[in-house]
Order: C-alpha cells, then structure tokens, then sequence
C-alpha cells in the first residue's frame, strides 16, 4: 500500500511541470505528460483498490480502514491534532477509481476537444491540479484535511470553469460558483470547529466516548458539514451555480460537473454516515426531504431548458439529490434493516459517474461537431454521428432506467430504499426517476432525431437563399471517440458489479438482490416516460419516424379517439403542464431563486455606496467620529453593567 | 540605578547601536559610497532581526517597569525583518532624485519608530508605553508626508499628525484617570487594584480607543484611506504591518495584564470593534477604485479578523494572533511591493484598471499576486487559510459563536472584491496593459521571501508549534 501515495504525487508533479514549464512546451508534449502521468495515476488507483479489496475481510467480517501515511502535523492540545496522509476505506477505493477513470477520459477526451485551443498547457496543468485535489479529497484521513482539499477542488473549479477568459459569461460563471460554494463551506468549517471543539477529535471515527461527550453539539455539527456538502453537491437552493458553471470546456463539465466535484457533498455525507446514523438520524430526514425537493424542482426544470448543456446540468442535481434522498432515508446501519440506501446510494454514485460522463463528453462531440449548444441548431444528427448517437443513448438509456444498463440497478435500489423507508417516498421519487426518463429522450430526440438542421441550412444555400455553406457535422477524431466507447461499455457491465459485496452500510457483504415489484414498476414508469417522449418529440421528417409511423398506422387509424385524446394530452401536457407550471418553475429558479442571491449582493454593493460619502477626507469630521465612537462604546458599556 | 540595565535590554541596545551606525555612515559618507547605503541598512536590518532573537531569557528591569520574554523577543524579531522587508521595497523609490539626498532621513525615522515600538512590547508601566506610543507615531508622520512635493503625501501627513494627536490626547486622558483612581502606573499593581468601576470603564475605552487608532479599527480608522493613499507605498506597507502587529501586540498584553478584572467589559469592546470594522471596511472595499485605498480597507478588515484573537485572551490566541501578523505581514509586503513596481511604471497611482491584462504582460508578477491576495482572503493551502482558522479557533474557544460566524459570511464577500483584482488582471481585456516590468533585485528578494512565507507557512506546522511552545503562560 505504500505506493498508493503516487496517485497523490503523479498529478501533482504533473500540474507543477506543466504550470512552471507548460508556455514553452508544444502543445503536444503538454498533453502527453498531463494524461500519461494521470494513466500512471489510474493504474496504481486500481492496483491500490485491487489489493485493497483483495486483501479481504478481517476477522469482524469488514474491509478495515487502512492508513498507509499519516502524520501528525499539528498537535492543537492534549487530544486534538490535525493529521494528514492517506486512508483508504471502501468508498475511498472506489472514489479512487471513479475519479481517475473519468478524469483518465476526459485527459485524452481533450486533446482532441481542445486541439489548437490557446492556453491548452495551461488546461492540462489545472486538469491535473484538479485531480489532484480531488483525490486528496476522498483519501483524507480527517474531516480536517478533507475541508483542505475540498477548498482546493474549489479554487481548481474556480480555474477550469473560467478558462475561456475572454467569455464574460465564463467569468462571471466562475466567480459565482466559487462564491456560492464557498459560502456554503463557511457552514462547513463551523461545523468542523464546533466538531472539533466539543468531540476533541476531527477523525471520522472517533471513540464514541468522544461523541458521547459532544452531546447535543454532534447533529448541529453534522448538520452545518452537510450543509457545506449541499453547496458543492448543488442541493436546492444551493444549486445556482451549477448550470452557470457550463460556461466552462464541456470536458470540464463532464469531470467537474458530473462525475467528481458535485458528488464531493454526498461523499462527504457518506465519509460520516456511521455518526449521522448514531447520532443525528432527524439530520438525516433533513438530508432526505432536501434532497427529494431538488430532485423533483431540477427534473421539472429540465424539461424546458434548450441548451443542451443545462439540462444536463438540471439531470445532474436531480440525480445527485436521488443519492442524497437514498442515504437520508436510512434508518439503521444494517443493509438488510433500512440501511440499504447507504449502498444504494455510493452504487448509484459509481454508476451515475460513468454514464453522466459520457453524456457530457457526447455533448461536447455534438457541440463540436454543430458548434452550438441550442438544440435547434441540431437534429437529425445519428446520420452524421453514428459512434456518439449510439453511445449517447446507451446513456440516456441507463440514466432513464432501462435493464441491462447500469442506471437500472443503482436506481432500482435507491427506490427500494426509499419504499421502505415509506411508500409516499418510494412513490415520490418513482415519478421523478419517469419524469428522468421523459427529458432525457426528448434531448435525445431533439439532438438526434427530427429534422435536420444542416439540410434545411443546406437546401436554403441550394436555393441560394444563405450566402455560405453550412457546415456538415461529422464524427469526432479518435480521441474523442474512443473515451465515449469506453464510457459506454462500462455502463453496458457496471450493473453487473456485486456492488454489495464491496460496500455496504455495515462492512458486511450484503447481496444485491432485485425487488421485481419495484423493478416492473420502475421499468414501466421509465418506459412511459420515454413513450411520451416520443410521442411528442420523435415525430419529424427522420426515416426512423417515418418508418415508426407507417408500422403504427394500423394501430392509430385504429384507436381514432385515442388519437384524439392524445390530442387533448398533448395540449394538456405542453400547453398547460409546460406553461403553467414547468416554465414558471424555471423562471422562478432564473430570477427568484438566483436572483435573491443577486439581491444579496446588490444589496452590499448599495450599502457600499450608503457608507462611502462617511470618508470624506474632512480631518473634523474623523475626529467626531472618533470621540462620538468612544463614547457610544462608553455608554453601552454603563447600560451593560446596570443589568 | 544600575546603569548597567541599560545593556541587558539587547534588542534596543542593538537597534539604537545599529541606529547610531546608519546615521554615522549617513553623515560622513559622500559620492560614490552612498551607493552601498541601501544594501548597507539592509543588512543592518536583517542582523538586527538575529541580534534581537540572540537573548530569549525572561527577565524584568528597571524595578518592573521593563520586561522581556521570549514571546516579546519573538515578536520584535518580526517587527525587525518587517521592517527590513520595507527597506527593500523602497530602494527603487529612495534611488529618485527627490528622495536620494535623504534617504539617511528615511532610514532613521524609520528605526526611530521601531525603538518606540520595541518599548511599547516591553513596557509594564504606562509612562513607558507612552513614550513609546509616541516615539511610534510622531516619526512616521514624517515618514507619510515624506515625498512632500507631492500633493497627496503632505495632505495625508497632516491628516496622520493630527488624528495621532487627537488619539494619544484621548489614551492620556484615559490613563489619567486610571492614575486617579488606582494611584500607580504600574501594570501589575495596577492590576491588582482596578475593580471596574464607572470611571475606570470610561479610561478603558479611552485607552482602547488610543490603541484602536493605531490598529485602525472601526471606528477610530478614519484617518487609514487617506493616510495610506496618501502616503509613499513604502510607508503604507510599514503602517499596515508592522506599526499595526506591535500595537495589537501591546493591546492583547495590556488588557491581560492591567485590565484582567474587566474580561468582560473589554470583550464587549472588541465584539463591538471587531463586527464593526471586519463588515463596515468589506463594504467599504468594494467601492475602492485606487488600489492603495482598496488596501487600506482590507487592512482595516484584517485587523478586526485579529481582534478575534484578542478576544480570547488566552495563550491560545496570541499564538493565533503573533501567526497571523506573521502571515498577514507576508501576503500584504507582497501586495504593496507588487503595487510599488507597477507604481514606478505607470508613474502614477495604480487603479484596478490599470491592472486590467495584466497576465499578459507580467505573468509572474501576476501570479504572485494572485497568490497574496488569495492568501488574504484565506483559501487553503495558502498561509492565510491556516492564521483565520487559529483566530477563529480561539475566538471560537472562548464562546464567540455568532462573531466567529459574523468573520466567516466577511470572509466570503471579502473574496468577493479580492476576486476582483484577481479578475481584472487575467481577465479583463484590455489593449494597452502595463508594460513588462523588470523589477529591481531588492523587490525580487523581497517577494522571493513572501511568497515563500506564503505558501510555506502554511504548509510547515512547526512554525505555529513554535509560537504555541513560548506563548505559554502570557
């Protein structure tokens, strides 16, 4: 295990070489040593989780926690010291893998996304700073060092999303989801020093004599880290400043976005789970309903968004609030007792990693490929993009749910978690996980079906109505490819994982086994979802449609007044649904929810200007400020002692 | 009297020695020799650092008047190599034709002021700190107007000169009346005699606000924008590290010594202070366009971060205080050392404007920047991150809850407007940026020591073990 400190130190070394030496290196050498060094890095990530979990169980029948480096690097008092080094513990191994996989993915994904792009040493250098930090992350030893890392994934985000510095939207993109994220981490380092203060330890694990002692401090404790967690996992209403962060490189997105930094929140929840079980279960419930809230406001919100980035953005908080809501509807520590969701939830996490990865690099192909983000400036295109079409629905397929693909297991369980937790949980989230399906075939549709925007553009140049030839969308180089088709496969066989075996809420094996009632149910839900969605959105002038159309003819003619009340769904559902109550959500979420914060800070800029004619550069009037602060201090001090 | 005192007190022995040798050598050096003045002080400076570090034992003089220890020996070692550091930055600005003549005067009213800083640590009775309050300030006035052809120097000295009178006046009257009711000047008798009665309450404040004065605190910080804009660069940066670390200094020992029996009146002061000047400069700095000005509105915010220190009152929080001068020293050298380059370039004032592309032209200068401010506002792993998490640590261990928690939502707008610099040099577009600037090998040297403060700092815990190990029982 000793080698495991090189996961650590390969992207490091990376990012300083590249940072100190990049300007002066040809793109190509740039790139070669970022993603070498980072396929280093992921191969000694598996040798380490290989051995780790190949060492097997002790004698209590868990994989024990095991800490190749510590050192104690500041002794605060007798008890209390902050220690860095390395612990790997289930989760941890398999974040290592999560987190090296996909950055692995997207280091070789961007070199031909960002070929030919200006400052691409500089890319590479905060790609590798990034791993590094967030790797720091996961193998923290203490809640102490894990806020650390947690700031620097923060500052290294700050980088990434900004890189197109010359994009206004990027910019500012960047600052707020650095502000927001650090307002949410104030929350964080209070509940570690009320943690500290009161339990004397920041370890994971502490002695529970230890907690015992902290009382009634450990769930406000608990409570204000998650609400640190919440910020970085983009939980309702902390959730701003995710879409606005699609500013940055798509690659960035996938990494960041999707598969790292935004679960960093539920890892974080998930690090401490053993205490949030013992010791704030009401915190949990809070964790749950937060979680079901946004799960369902970002799903509503998808359906309606146009940039084909953003409703990625929106699937992502919906999805990360699925892995929230599963381990807040734990009620003990037994998998086979209601603490199911815990597996279910770092199940779902390692799937939703792979697949929400493919879907953003798939994204990044496309946009590459039509150079736009709008969706109308797309459709059709499965003819041109054969390789990013059939991995791209492969990964709307998991994410909506669909045997074989990985999605379905991890789902399924979190909604057998959340059945038994209660039925109207179970039942809530059954419809937010169709609702899932629905917006993700309608992009799917509307990206690779319809009518094809390059041949409308193309028969308008015919007509000699457009001055210049549209460009024709093709299939992206290799090295993007290639990341897609590996993404793809491991969702095709992530599902088949014995996820229980490995981690669980317990230690203790515990064996996946499928609930066919939920499974159906769930199945169908998706499918329905999916249905409608074609329905509303396949419909173009597409072969495929076309074709579907004349194999249903049949069955429509047939069914004349289901047609008809179809008519009247469809109305119900685009007029009345989408704009009664899914528009006003987005703009409720654009202008109330952002906008509040915007207040806050517009508000501060106002007060700025209120107190700023006080320095008037009159030395009188310094000086009457000066006796009449004194002795107002004075005189509160008199008032205060008459009590 | 046992004159023989006068030489066991090293590190004003040394100072005053090496204060006698550079006005020597000021005097009876013409031509082509004064070309090694600078280096010459330079090093007299850094081997005062070393000199004031040779002696740690504790001991009390002149029948208690006069004490030292190795947390004050500690502590004027940093003030020293502050001051060095100040020296080097000014050498391209005490190289000009206005300056060059009496660069002798700089360097000797710079050490004037440092001997009476040194004795404000020492002193354990009021006519002690006194002069040595005085012997502070009155020097740097003349320091703040010292490029008196300028407009803005001469302004902003008068400003200084007034407003420190004014102050001194009101910590007299204070201690006035704590001679009144207690009958001695001595902190420990003292001590032991003040009960906290309506009158002593009113000499606290007095006193206090004579100090806040100099720590710039809300709401005695009027004079802080405009003396710091006002003043050569140089000047600021010594005002807002050195004079403010060796007065919060004195504050701490004073108001745990002498008015040990009023914790809690005292803590209201500060809680008052310190939301007042952290949230009241935040807003203010937002709106700064000059970047001097912004600065002195981000050192009136740090200071109140630093009276969370204070609050505690125990060995705690001087270790998280003395960390945190040390660490707030590098990152502001850094930032004001950086300004004086561009200064010197422009010509003239240095607005967040002019900074706007400035990675263009001066990525590195541009990065260690980037690296001071983000120390300043506190983001890990730089230094700046660990010293806010010692003062709120000890704030916190005392029971400040809601201020610890007031200092956290600051600390977020105030990356806020830090972020703002940070932007407008990488991102801003702009078509003319400043130039390239090589920078003189004095300012290398200096920032080569701040950054490595910065990022070292942080990183080798033994230097906050260090403090903690000598703070014991202050």
């Amino acid at each position: 295990m000793e080698y495991s400190i090189l996961i650590l130190i390969l992207p490091l070394i990376s990012f300083l070489l590249l940072a100190l030496a990049g300007n002066r290196m040809p793109h190509k050498v740039a790139g070669t040593i970022g993603t070498l060094s980072l396929l280093a890095a992921t191969v000694t990530a598996y040798i380490v989780a290989g051995s780790y979990f190949g060492a097997g169980r002790n004698a209590d029948g868990v994989f024990a926690e095991v800490m190749p480096y510590c050192i104690t690097w500041l002794p605060l008092n007798e008890t209390l010291s902050i220690d860095m080094g390395i612990l790997l513990s289930p989760i941890s191994a398999m974040m290592l893998i999560v987190i090296t996989t996909v950055s692995l993915m997207v280091h070789i994904y961007s070199l031909g996304y960002m070929k030919g792009e200006r400052g691409f040493q500089r890319y590479y250098a905060f790609l590798s700073l990034f791993t590094f930090s967030m790797l720091g992350l996961v193998v923290a030893t203490n809640i102490f060092q894990m806020y650390i890392f947690w700031e620097l994934v923060g500052v290294s985000s700050y980088l990434l999303i900004g890189f197109y510095y010359t994009k206004p939207a990027a910019i500012a993109a960047s600052k707020k989801a650095f502000i927001v994220t650090r307002y949410a981490d104030l929350f964080f380092l209070i509940g570690i020093l009320i943690y500290g203060y009161y339990a004397g330890t920041f370890s994971f694990t502490p002695q529970s004599s230890m907690l015992v002692a902290a009382g009634g401090m450990v769930p406000l404790a608990l409570l204000l880290m998650f609400i640190g967690g919440a910020g970085k996992s983009a939980m309702f209403p902390l959730h701003i400043w995710l879409p606005d962060a699609m500013e940055g490189p798509t690659p960035v997105s996938a990494l960041i976005h999707a598969a790292t930094m935004v679960v960093a929140g539920v890892f974080l929840v998930g690090r401490m789970f053993p205490l949030f079980i013992e010791y704030a279960p009401d915190v949990l419930r809070i964790i749950a309903y937060t979680g079901a809230f946004t799960a369902l406001y970002a799903a509503i919100v998808a359906c309606v968004q146009t940039d084909i980035k953003r409703v990625l953005a929106f699937s992502t908080i919906s999805q990360i609030a699925f892995m929230m809501v599963s381990l807040g509807v734990c009620t003990s520590a037994d998998p086979h007792e209601g603490g199911l969701g815990y597996m279910a939830s770092m199940f779902h996490l390692f799937t939703h990693a792979m697949f929400k990865g493919l879907l953003f690099l798939g994204a990044g192909s496309i946009i590459h490929a039509v150079h736009s983000n709008e969706k109308s400036r797309m459709g059709g295109l499965w003819r041109y993009m054969p390789i990013t079409h059939i991995t791209f629905l492969i990964a709307c397929l998991a994410i909506a749910g669909i045997p074989p693909f990985s999605g379905f297991f991890s789902k399924d369980e979190i909604l057998v978690a959340c059945y038994n937790f209660s039925t109207p949980m179970g039942i809530f989230m059954s419809v937010v996980a169709g609702m899932t399906a629905f917006y993700m075939f309608r992009l799917y549709y509307l990206i690779f079906w319809g009518k094809s925007h390059y041949k409308e553009q193309l028969a308008l140049y015919n007509s000699g109505n457009l001055d210049h030839e549209p460009h024709k969308p093709h299939e992206a180089p290799i090295t993007m490819t290639l990341p897609l088709i590996i993404l793809a496969a491991i969702t095709c066989v992530a599902g088949f994982i014995p996820f229980g075996e490995y981690i669980s809420s317990n230690g203790h094996a515990y064996t996946i086994h499928l609930n066919t009632a939920v499974a159906t149910s769930s199945v169908l839900i998706a499918i329905s979802g999916i249905l409608i969605a074609t329905i509303m959105y396949s419909r173009g002038n597409s072969h495929i449609t076309r074709f579907v159309n004349i194999v249903m003819r049949g069955p429509i003619k047939a069914a004349m007044h289901r047609f008809y009340i179809d008519e009247v769904w469809l109305f119900f559902t685009k007029k009345v649904i989408f704009n009664c109550i899914s528009r006003p959500i987005a703009w409720f979420d654009r202008h109330i929810i952002d906008g509040s914060l915007d207040l806050i800070a517009k508000l501060t800029q106002r007060f700025a200007t209120i107190v700023r004619p006080l320095q008037s550069g009159n030395v009188q009037s310094y000086c009457i400020y000066f006796l009449s602060g004194a002795l107002a201090i004075v005189l509160i001090l008199l008032y205060m002692n008459d009590f | 009297m046992n004159y023989i005192q006068f030489f066991e007190m090293r590190p004003e022995a040394s100072l005053i020695g090496i204060y006698l040798v550079i006005f020597l050598y000021d005097l009876f050096t013409t031509g082509h020799n004064r070309h090694y003045f600078h280096p010459f002080v330079c090093l007299s400076t850094l081997l005062l650092t070393f000199l004031t570090l040779s002696d740690r034992s504790s001991m009390t003089l002149f029948g208690g008047m006069y004490e030292s220890n190795a947390m004050i020996v500690f502590m004027k070692a940093i003030l020293a190599f502050g001051s060095m550091l100040v020296i080097l930055q000014s050498h391209k600005w005490l190289r000009d034709k206005n300056t060059f003549y009496k660069q002798g005067e700089f360097y000797i009213l710079l050490l004037s002021t440092l001997v009476g800083m040194y004795f404000m640590l020492s002193a354990r009775h009021f006519l002690l700190l006194f002069v040595g309050v005085e012997l502070a300030s009155l020097p740097l006035a003349c320091l703040v107007a010292f490029d008196k052809y300028r407009h803005n120097s001469a302004e902003a000295g008068i400003k200084y000169i007034l407003t420190s009178m004014f102050s001194s006046a009101i910590m007299l009257y204070g201690i006035s009346f704590l001679y009144g009711t207690t009958g001695t000047l001595y902190f420990e008798d003292m001590g032991a005699l003040i009960t906290g009665s309506p009158i002593q309450i009113f000499a606290l404040v007095m006193f206090f606000a004579g100090l806040g004065f100099k720590i710039s605190l809300v709401p005695f910080h009027m004079w802080t924008a405009d003396s710091y804009q006002g003043a050569p660069t140089a000047v600021t940066a010594y005002m807002s590290v050195v004079s403010k670390g060796a007065a919060v200094f004195t504050l701490f020992i004073v108001l745990i010594k002498v008015f040990g029996s009023m914790v809690s009146e005292w803590q209201t002061i500060i809680y008052i202070v310190t939301i007042a000047s952290i949230t009241l400069a935040n807003l203010m700095a937002l709106k700064q366009r000059y970047l001097k000005r912004f600065m002195a509105f981000s050192s009136i915010s740090q200071a109140g971060y630093i009276m969370l220190a204070v609050i505690g009152g125990k060995s705690m929080g001087m270790t998280a205080m003395v960390f945190y001068i040390m660490v707030y020293m590098v990152a502001n050298m850094a930032v004001f050392a950086i300004i004086e380059t561009i200064e010197w370039k422009i010509k003239g004032a240095v607005r967040r404007e002019t900074c706007n592309g400035l990675y263009k032209t001066n990525p590195r200068l541009t990065l260690m920047m980037t690296l001071a401010l983000f120390s300043l506002a506190g983001i890990p792993p730089f230094a700046g991150f660990f010293s806010k998490f010692f003062v709120f640590m000890s704030a916190f261990d005392a029971g400040f809850w809601l201020l610890v928690f007031i200092a956290l939502v600051n600390t977020v707008i105030s990356l806020y407007y830090y972020l703002l610099i940070v932007k407008a040099m990488y991102m801003e577009p702009n078509d003319n940026p400043v130039p390239t600037i090589k920078s003189s090998r004095y300012i290398r040297v200096e920032l080569a020591i701040c950054v490595a403060g910065i990022i070292l700092m942080g990183i080798c815990s033994f230097i906050y073990t260090g403090i903690d190990s000598i703070s014991f029982g202050m």
